[in-house]
C-alpha cells in the first residue's frame, strides 16, 4: 500500500501539490456557485479547448526547462497550418484526398521542426539569448506567413478532417485523445529518456553538463527541434477545428502557456518541473475561464481572473517555502 | 597591546551557555566565547563545526535558545539583531566581501553614511572625502574614484575592512581573509589588522587555515563539532596541533612514493604545446602510478589537463594512450576512450549542485543505466548505491541536492561519478579545495586505493605537500613549463616549496 502511494507520489511529483490544490479549489467553488457547472457542457466545452493551448505549453515547456524560452510558438503553429493547408489546397482543395492531407501534415511537421531546428541551432552555437532567438524567428514567420497568405484566411478543406478538430472517439473528443497522446509522450521523454535527463541538467547548468561528457549542443537543438514539431501538431488541430488558418491566430496563447508553466511548478530558470503538472494547471486554467463563463462573467474578466490566480499562487509558493523554513528552524 | 592592560580589563564580548538546534541538530551545544577589547583572536574549526553559527547568533541573525547570555561593551543581551549588533560597531566581513563591483571604492565605502530614510541627494565629494579618510586611517591609499573591480581581490577585502570602520567597529569578525591572498598581500593585511588592534578594534579570524594568521593573535578558541575544544595562547602554537584541536585526530602522512617502472605504459605526452597557455610538455605515466603537477595559479595546469581531456586543442605535440595516438574532438571523445577529469571548481564545473545526488552520479555513465533505450531508475538506483558504499560516501537520500552534502561528501560523489565510466586515467584537479583537512584524508585514503588498483593518476594541486606526499613523481609547472621534475622519495619537502615559491 505504501508502495503505492510512493510510485503515485513519484509520478506527480512535488510540484503536484500546487496545481492539485487549485484544481480542487476551482471545482469547490464553481460547483457551489453554479449548479451546472458539474455537467457535461463544462467538461465538453474545456474538452476541446485545451488541446490548442496545451500543446502550445507542452512546446514551451522544453526550452523553458533547459533555461531558454521559445516565443515563436504560435507562429510557427501558424506556418505549419499553413503549410498543410497549401498542400490541401494544391490537391483540389476541398476535394483532396487522405493522401494530400498525409502530406501535408508531414510537411507541416517538416516546418515546425525546421523552425526549431534553426533557432535551436544559433541558440547552441553562437549562445545568443533564446529570448532574442525565437523573438527573431517570431517575426521571421509572421512577416513571413502575412507576406503569403496576405493577411487574409486560408480556408475550404475537406470534410474528412473536420472530426480531427470536432470528433469523438468513445465520447473522447479527438483534439483532447491527441494532445493525452502527446502529453504521454513528453512525460515519458523527460523522465525516462538520457535526452530528457540532460534537459534538466542543462536547465541547471550547461556548462558543469559539458564537463560531464553531454553534447550540450546537440542536446539544445533537439530541444527547440521537437518544440517546432509539437507546435506544428497544434497548428494542424487549429486548422482542424477552425477550418481555415490565419497567420496570428493563436497569438493570445503565447503568454499563457509561459504562466501555465510556471502554474504547473516548471522553475522560470530551468532545471526543475514535470508534465503532469503542468496538464493540471492547464486543466485549471480552462475550467476557471468555463465556470466565469457560466456565471454569466466577461471573457475579458476571465483572463483578468487569470492573472489574479497566478500571482496568488505565487505568493502561496513563498509562504509555503517560508513556513517549512520555520518549522525546520524550531524543529 | 599588552598582555597586562588586556588582563585588567573586562572582555569587549562574552557569550555564555549559547546553544542552537537546526532541524533537530545542534548545530552550538554550551559554546562560550570571549573576546577582549583590540585583541585579535582566531576562531578555528573545520566547516560544520559552528563557527558561522556563532557569527551569526553574535551579528543577530541566529537567536540562541533560552539561557544564553551575551555582554558586549558592558551591556547585557538575551540576542542580538541586525541592527543592535550594528550599532553597536560589530561588523562581518565575509569571504565573499558583498561589495559592488560597478560601483567606486568611494561608494562601496561610503554609501551607508549617505543612505537615509528619505531620499536626499547625495554629495559625492562627501563620500569621496569619507573613503579616503577611512583608507588612510588603514595606511592605504587608492584611487577612490575608480570602480571596485578595476582592483585585485586584496585590495577590495581592504575597501570591505575600510567600510566596516566607517560604522565606527569596535569587533571586525573576519571570514576566512586570507583563502585568496599570496604571501606579500597576505603580510599587508596582517600590517592593517596590527594598526586596527593598536587602535583598539578586537579582530576576530574564522579560518580553518591559520598558520599566517597566528603570530599576530592574541587567543585561538577551537571549536568541533558545536562544542567548545578550549581557548588556548596562540603562542606556541602550530599549524599541526590546531589540526589536531579541529579534527580530534593527528593526521601524519608518510611519503607514498614509490616505484613501478614495472607497470604498462598508459599515458605518453611528447611536446604538447599550446602557445601562451602551456608549451613543450612531455611525460610518461604508467598504470598505479600517481603523478603530481604543481605550480601557482595560472602555470598552465589546468589547461594542460583540459587539453589531455579533449576540451583544449594542442596546437602541435603528440598524445598516446595504451601505445596509440589520440586526438580529441571533445571530452565526449576523451572520456570514451578512458579518461576522466574532476575539474577544479567543484561548485560551477564539477557538479550541477541543485540537481540530485543520484543525478550527479551517473550524467558521466548514463549509458550504463540504460536498457531498451529507457533510463531504468533501478539501475541508476542500484549504480549510485554500489558507489555511496564503495567510497564511504555519507548522504541522507539520493534524490537530496547534492549541494546539501558536505564539501568532502560532494567531492567523493564528483570521483564515484569518473570511476562509473571506467577510466584507465583519472585526472584530479585540487581535489581537496573546499574539503575540510579530516575529510581531505579521506579523499587521499581513496586516491591511494585507485593507484592500487591498477589505476594511473594525475594529482594538480598548488599544495605541495599534497603532492608530496600522495604521488610518486611531481612536475613542477611555472609559466606554462615544465621546470622541475622530482621524486619525493629522493627529495624533501623543502626541496619542492623552495623551487615552487622561489
Amino acid at each position: 500500500m505504501m508502495r503505492l502511494v510512493d510510485r503515485v507520489r513519484a509520478f506527480l511529483g512535488p510540484e503536484m501539490a500546487g496545481p492539485g490544490f487549485a484544481l480542487l479549489a476551482v471545482i469547490v467553488f464553481f460547483s457551489l456557485v453554479s449548479p451546472q457547472f458539474l455537467s457535461r457542457a463544462t467538461f465538453g466545452s474545456v474538452a476541446f479547448q485545451l488541446p490548442e493551448l496545451g500543446l502550445l505549453t507542452l512546446a514551451m515547456l522544453l526550452p523553458i526547462l533547459t533555461g531558454g524560452l521559445n516565443l515563436a510558438i504560435t507562429f510557427t503553429a501558424n506556418i505549419a497550418g499553413l503549410t498543410a493547408a497549401w498542400v490541401l489546397k494544391s490537391n483540389g482543395g476541398a476535394d483532396a484526398g487522405p493522401l494530400a492531407f498525409l502530406i501535408g501534415c508531414l510537411l507541416a511537421i517538416g516546418a515546425g521542426a525546421a523552425s526549431g531546428l534553426v533557432m535551436g541551432l544559433v541558440i547552441a552555437y553562437t549562445r545568443a539569448h533564446p529570448i532574442l532567438v525565437s523573438l527573431s524567428m517570431m517575426m521571421f514567420l509572421r512577416g513571413l506567413g502575412e507576406f503569403l497568405t496576405r493577411g487574409g484566411d486560408i480556408s475550404g478543406f475537406p470534410v474528412f478532417i473536420q472530426p480531427l478538430g470536432h470528433g469523438s472517439i468513445l465520447g473522447l473528443p479527438v483534439p483532447l485523445l491527441i494532445f493525452i497522446f502527446c502529453v504521454l509522450i513528453w512525460h515519458v521523454l523527460l523522465s525516462r529518456t538520457q535526452l530528457g535527463f540532460n534537459t534538466y541538467m542543462i536547465g541547471s547548468n550547461i556548462e558543469a553538463t559539458r564537463y560531464s561528457g553531454i553534447n550540450t549542443r546537440r542536446v539544445i537543438v533537439l530541444v527547440y527541434t521537437l518544440s517546432g514539431v509539437m507546435c506544428a501538431i497544434a497548428g494542424i488541430i487549429m486548422l482542424a477545428r477552425f477550418n481555415s488558418v490565419r497567420v496570428g491566430h493563436g497569438e493570445s496563447y503565447l503568454l499563457i502557456t509561459v504562466l501555465a508553466c510556471f502554474l504547473g511548478g516548471i522553475n522560470p530558470f530551468g532545471g526543475f518541473g514535470r508534465v503532469i503538472p503542468v496538464f493540471v494547471a492547464l486543466i485549471v486554467l480552462q475550467l476557471l475561464s468555463s465556470g466565469l463563463n457560466l456565471m454569466g462573467a466577461n471573457q475579458h474578466l476571465a483572463t483578468a481572473v487569470w492573472g489574479i490566480l497566478l500571482v496568488a499562487v505565487m505568493i502561496l509558493r513563498f509562504a509555503a517555502t517560508r513556513f517549512q523554513f520555520f518549522k525546520r528552524k524550531e524543529g | 597591546m599588552t598582555e597586562l592592560a588586556k588582563s585588567s580589563q573586562a572582555p569587549l564580548l562574552s557569550l555564555r551557555n549559547i546553544n542552537m538546534t537546526f532541524g533537530g541538530i545542534r548545530a552550538l551545544k554550551d559554546v562560550s566565547f570571549e573576546v577582549m577589547p583590540g585583541e585579535v583572536h582566531c576562531l578555528a574549526g573545520e566547516n560544520g563545526s559552528g563557527k558561522s553559527t556563532l557569527i551569526k547568533i553574535v551579528t543577530g541573525v541566529y537567536r540562541p535558545e533560552p539561557g544564553a547570555a551575551i555582554e558586549y561593551d558592558g551591556q547585557t543581551y538575551s540576542h542580538m539583531s541586525p541592527v543592535t549588533a550594528q550599532a553597536a560597531g560589530i561588523q562581518v566581513i565575509w569571504q565573499d566581501l558583498a561589495l559592488f563591483p560597478e560601483m567606486s571604492v568611494a561608494e562601496n565605502i561610503a554609501f551607508q553614511t549617505v543612505l537615509g530614510r528619505w531620499p536626499r541627494v547625495i554629495s559625492y565629494s562627501r563620500m569621496h572625502e569619507i573613503a579616503v579618510k577611512a583608507l588612510a586611517r588603514l595606511g592605504v591609499s587608492l584611487d577612490v574614484d575608480r570602480p571596485l573591480k578595476d582592483y585585485q581581490i586584496a585590495q577590495r577585502q581592504i575597501v570591505a575592512i575600510a567600510r566596516a570602520l566607517i560604522g565606527d567597529a569596535k569587533l571586525i569578525f573576519m571570514d576566512e581573509p586570507t583563502a585568496s591572498l599570496t604571501q606579500s598581500e597576505t603580510d599587508h593585511l596582517m600590517d592593517i589588522v596590527r594598526t586596527l588592534s593598536a587602535s583598539g578594534v578586537a579582530v576576530v579570524f574564522v579560518s580553518h587555515r591559520l598558520a599566517e594568521v597566528l603570530e599576530i593573535s592574541d587567543r585561538l578558541t577551537v571549536l568541533r563539532d558545536g562544542a567548545l575544544v578550549g581557548v588556548y595562547p596562540a603562542a606556541g602554537m602550530t599549524q599541526s596541533r590546531i589540526t589536531e584541536l579541529m579534527t580530534g585526530r593527528t593526521f601524519e602522512y608518510d611519503v607514498r612514493s614509490r616505484e613501478v617502472s614495472a607497470n604498462p605504459v598508459v599515458l605518453e605526452v611528447e611536446k604538447l604545446s599550446r602557445p601562451g597557455l602551456f608549451e613543450d610538455i612531455s611525460f610518461t605515466l604508467r598504470g598505479g602510478e600517481t603523478l603530481g603537477i604543481t605550480g601557482l595559479l595560472g602555470s598552465g595546469r589546468t589547461e594542460l589537463a583540459l587539453s589531455l581531456f579533449g576540451m583544449l586543442k594542442p596546437r602541435s605535440g603528440t598524445i598516446r594512450l595504451e601505445g596509440k595516438p589520440v586526438r580529441f574532438s571533445s571530452n565526449r571523445a576523451a572520456i570514451a576512450a578512458g579518461i576522466a577529469y574532476l575539474s577544479e571548481d567543484r561548485l560551477s564545473l564539477g557538479l550541477i549542485q541543485p540537481q540530485s545526488i543520484a543525478d550527479n552520479l551517473v550524467i558521466a555513465s548514463l549509458d550504463r543505466v540504460t536498457s531498451g533505450g529507457f533510463l531504468s531508475d533501478d539501475r541508476k538506483r542500484a549504480l549510485v548505491a554500489q558507489w555511496i558504499a564503495d567510497l564511504g560516501i555519507r548522504i541522507g537520500r539520493q534524490d537530496d541536492a547534492i549541494s546539501t552534502l558536505s564539501g568532502g561528501n560532494q567531492q567523493r560523489v564528483a570521483i564515484a561519478k569518473w570511476l562509473a565510466t571506467n577510466p584507465k586515467l583519472l585526472i584530479l584537479d585540487a581535489p581537496t579545495v573546499g574539503v575540510d583537512v579530516g575529510a581531505r584524508a579521506g579523499i587521499f585514503e581513496i586516491i591511494a586505493k585507485l593507484a592500487d588498483s591498477g589505476l594511473a593518476i594525475i594529482l594538480i594541486s598548488d599544495e605541495v605537500p599534497e603532492v608530496y606526499f600522495h604521488a610518486d613523481r611531481v612536475l613542477h609547472m611555472a609559466e606554462g613549463r615544465i621546470v622541475n621534475r622530482f621524486t619525493p622519495r629522493d627529495c624533501t619537502l623543502a626541496d619542492i616549496e623552495a623551487a615552487v615559491y622561489a
